[in-house]
Order: C-alpha cells, then sequence, then structure tokens
C-alpha cells in the first residue's frame, strides 16, 4: 500500500465508523495502540471530522503490562493517555497490523481496569490473518493474505518518515 | 550500544553493578508505572503467577510493605516470612533457609539481613532472582533508586545537582548507595557529620567530607538527612545526643543556608527533635512523603525489569 492508499482506507474507515455509530458519535472514542495504532487514531479522528463535522476525542493505550509474552519484545512500559472517563463510552481500538489478536486482547484487558465502556470496536489498517484467539475486526483498512512467517511492515510518516505498508517474505 | 529494556543481571544487589543506562531504565519505567496508582483498578497483571517472599531478618515497616505493595500492583502473589518465628530461630543457616524457599518455587527474594553480602551469597546459590532491601552497612539499592526518582521527579534533574547527606554516615547503607547512585548520575555528593560517624575515608570513595553543617549545606540542592542508628551504636561514639543535635540537627534556620527552596529528605523512620526538627520534616520543601510513593513505582520497575531479563534470558536459549 501507498500513501494514497493508506490515506483512502483510513477515509473509508472513518464513514464506516459514523456509519455504523449515527446516534453515538458524541460517546466515541478513539484509542490507539502505539507506536502506529495512536497515530492512525489521530488520522482516523482528523477524517471524521472532516466527514461529519464532530471531534472525537484520542486516546493513546499502552498495553505492555498486559501482554502475554513480557520479555520477549518491546517491553518498556510507556504511559497510558485516555481522554477523561472511559465509563459508558463506545471505543475503537485503532491498530496498524491485525494478525493473532493477542495484542487486541490485551488492549481489552487494559481498557476494562480503566472502566466500564457500553463498547468495544476494532479498527486496523491491515488484516493480515493466523489469528490464535477468536477476535475481529469491525473495520479494516486491507485484507492482505500473508504466510505466517512474513512480516507486515507498516511505516508513516509521523513515526519513519513515509507513509506504506510492506509485505517481507520470510527468508 | 542499543538502550537496554531489561536488566542484565539476575539480581539487584547493589547500585554498584548497574549501568547508568540501567539506571535511568528503572527510573523511566517507575515513572509510567507510577500511574498504575491512579487507576481505578490499581493493578497490572505482569507479574500474574510469580512469587515474592520478603526474607527480612532485620525490622522494617516501610521496605517490607513497600516492595509487598509493588508485588501486588504487578499482580505477583507475595509471602511474608516471619523470622523471629521461623526456623531460623532453631538454628537453620540462611543458605538452607533460602534452598527451602525455593524449593518452593520462589521467582523473587527479597531479602535484608543484618551482615553486609549475605544477599550476595543467597544469589549465588539460588535460580531466584535475590533484591538486597539492605544488607549490613553496604548498600540498599532500591531505596538509592527511589531518591534518585524523587529528586529527578522533583528538580527536573540529577546531573549537575548537590546532595548533602547529614548524620550518621558511618552505619548507613542509604549513604552507602546513595553516594554511588548520584555521582554515577552526574551530581555532587557532600557527606557531613561528625568524626565518629563520618570517617575521611569516604573521600577515596568520591564524596566531599564535611564535619562543618554550615559549609556543607552551602550551595546544596537536596539537604538528605540520616536517621541516627542508635541500634548500630556502640558506646562512645557521641557524647549525647543533645551534643549531635547541637551541631548537626536540621532546623528551618539551618535550611536556610542551602539554596532556596532546596529539597529536605529522609528515608525513615525518623527521630522527630533528633536529626530533624518537626517544622523541617513537615516544611514545605520536605518530600519525605513523596519518598514513600514514589518508592512504591521504582520498585515495581524493579521486579518488572528483572523478570523482562530473565524472560529474555530464557528465550535466548537459557544461558545462565
Amino acid at each position: 500500500m501507498d500513501a494514497a492508499a493508506i490515506d483512502r482506507a483510513l477515509v473509508r474507515m472513518a464513514h464506516e465508523i459514523h456509519e455504523k455509530n449515527p446516534d453515538r458519535m458524541a460517546d466515541l472514542l478513539l484509542i490507539g495502540i502505539p507506536k502506529r495504532g495512536d497515530v492512525l487514531a489521530r488520522r482516523i479522528a482528523a477524517a471524521l471530522e472532516r466527514a461529519c463535522g464532530t471531534a472525537v476525542p484520542v486516546g493513546v493505550l499502552d498495553i505492555t503490562m498486559y501482554r502475554d509474552d513480557i520479555g520477549s519484545k518491546a517491553s518498556i512500559p510507556k504511559p497510558s493517555d485516555l481522554p477523561g472517563s472511559i465509563d459508558g463510552k463506545t471505543i475503537v481500538l485503532v491498530d496498524d497490523v491485525l494478525f493473532t489478536g493477542r495484542s487486541v486482547r490485551a488492549a481489552m484487558d487494559a481498557l476494562i481496569d480503566f472502566g466500564r465502556p457500553k463498547a468495544i470496536q476494532l479498527a486496523v489498517l491491515v488484516d493480515r490473518g493466523h489469528r490464535e484467539l477468536p477476535i475481529r475486526a469491525d473495520y479494516v483498512g486491507k485484507n492482505i493474505p500473508t504466510a505466517p512467517d512474513a512480516n507486515v511492515k507498516v511505516e508513516l510518516k509521523e513515526e519513519d518518515g513515509s507513509d506504506r505498508v510492506l509485505l517481507e517474505e520470510a527468508r | 550500544m542499543a538502550a537496554p529494556d531489561a536488566l542484565a543481571a539476575k539480581d539487584l544487589l547493589g547500585i554498584e553493578p548497574l549501568t547508568k543506562d540501567e539506571i535511568q531504565l528503572i527510573l523511566d519505567t517507575a515513572h509510567t508505572l507510577a500511574d498504575v496508582a491512579k487507576h481505578p483498578i490499581k493493578k497490572v497483571p505482569a507479574l500474574r503467577g510469580r512469587t515474592m517472599v520478603n526474607l527480612f531478618y532485620e525490622a522494617s515497616t516501610r521496605t517490607r510493605t513497600s516492595f509487598e505493595l509493588a508485588a501486588v500492583r504487578l499482580s505477583a502473589d507475595v509471602v511474608n516470612i516471619n523470622v523471629q518465628a521461623s526456623s531460623v530461630v532453631k538454628g537453620e543457616t540462611l543458605l538452607d533457609t533460602a534452598k527451602t524457599l525455593e524449593a518452593m518455587t520462589v521467582d523473587f527474594i527479597v531479602m535484608r539481613h543484618g551482615s553486609s553480602g549475605a544477599p550476595h551469597m543467597l544469589a549465588r546459590n539460588l535460580q531466584a532472582s535475590v533484591i538486597n532491601a539492605g544488607d549490613g552497612q553496604h548498600e540498599h539499592p532500591t531505596q538509592a533508586l527511589l531518591d534518585l526518582y524523587t529528586v529527578r521527579e522533583k528538580l527536573g534533574s540529577i546531573e549537575g545537582k548537590t546532595i548533602t547527606l547529614v548524620g550518621d554516615i558511618q552505619h548507613s547503607r542509604v549513604a552507602r548507595s546513595d553516594l554511588i547512585a548520584f555521582t554515577k548520575m552526574g551530581a555532587k555528593v557532600r557527606f557531613c557529620g561528625p568524626p565518629t560517624l563520618l570517617s575521611d575515608d569516604f573521600a577515596a570513595l568520591g564524596a566531599e567530607v564535611h564535619h562543618d553543617l554550615r559549609a556543607a549545606l552551602t550551595g546544596a540542592d537536596v539537604i538528605y538527612v540520616l536517621r541516627l542508628q542508635f541500634e548500630r551504636h556502640r558506646m562512645g561514639l557521641m557524647p549525647s545526643v543533645k551534643a549531635y543535635t547541637q551541631r548537626y540537627a536540621i532546623t528551618p534556620d539551618r535550611v536556610k543556608w542551602a539554596k532556596p527552596g532546596a529539597l529536605v529528605m529522609h528515608p525513615g523512620p525518623m527521630n522527630r527533635g533528633v536529626e530533624i526538627a518537626h517544622e523541617v520534616a513537615d516544611g514545605p520543601t520536605s518530600v519525605i512523603v513523596d519518598q514513600v510513593a514514589n518508592g512504591i513505582a521504582v520498585r515495581m520497575a524493579v521486579l518488572y525489569l528483572l523478570e523482562n531479563g530473565r524472560t529474555k534470558r530464557a528465550a535466548a536459549g537459557g544461558v545462565q
């Protein structure tokens, strides 16, 4: 995916979020999982504001302490930053790649420790398959079939200098 | 070399073996983990299923409780061994006690002991991570880490600051660990006390040694008051408590000798009216209560980062 395709996907997802939650826009929160989900959440929020005029609050949720593979990667916790109470809110979790579903499991556990949202939905830029848990996304930018040992790399201007999605085959 | 994301050693036995980067990592991680205390549910599942034992051969309420709360907030299970009521009084050796604990599959042993080096001996003989919670007059690393953390939070940085520790330096493992820790992080450390409680040998370890309180406090960013450890004093170290108080007690007037707004710290428990005046202990620049709160976050960081390192080493093929 190039920058234009990523942009189109995010705008479409913003519209889908609006369509699915016509009466709940005031109670909607976009919560990104670092370190690229939070960038995507901000972009979707901007697209939502252009599409329907509602400024949706954006938050960051660190899931390090909720992972089931402590010690294996990216293991230093960073602060979470949620926009106020999440009680009764409809939360759209945003992540870059949906793979095994374990990060999303950790994110849901982390969120529930902060309060009792009305609903949690899931938006991902790429769904690459190979789920290990009964989790599915409500909004998908692009489905990319992959080999289990391949690597999907999402690069975003804010973090990496340019926008693109790369599929790296296993060596 | 990339910044570390775990502690390299299995154990935390002192500040001495830690690198500056590792200390930075502990402080940064503690800063994040301090948020857990503000959550509606003051707990994260990171160390679920791990067990920590508090093995204290010397009295302690705050350190033991602080470790216990740190472990509980990471969802680890905690066992407190009451040494007075244990088989230690029946003559069991330290190593046998530890081996027995390990046979019960314990992951962390937090140990305080009157003999310098006791935790090191345990660490060499056990798979579990040993954390030194004070050994004799040697080290008390988590106290120094929480002191660093408190100074960094309150003053914004540690580098270039002047820390003056006042009182019973000779018997203080806190003073030793703080000297190493603050020096490592680029601060200047001064020691001040009567010659019987502060030998000039400390100059060789990098401390500025003062016997005059006013000179020691001039220009200081932090006044760190140590407890007079009556229980460790043999006869004759001080003519009288009154004589000590007259020259070295930290009073509101003497606080003014330091920089305006200088922090006042104390590792507790305080002898109010002896080494520190009530008005200073409860004064506007006293951060003694903050130290206690910060202790939990720092110990959470230590437990988590030790576990991180252990998991990494196991994943790398069980070497070590």
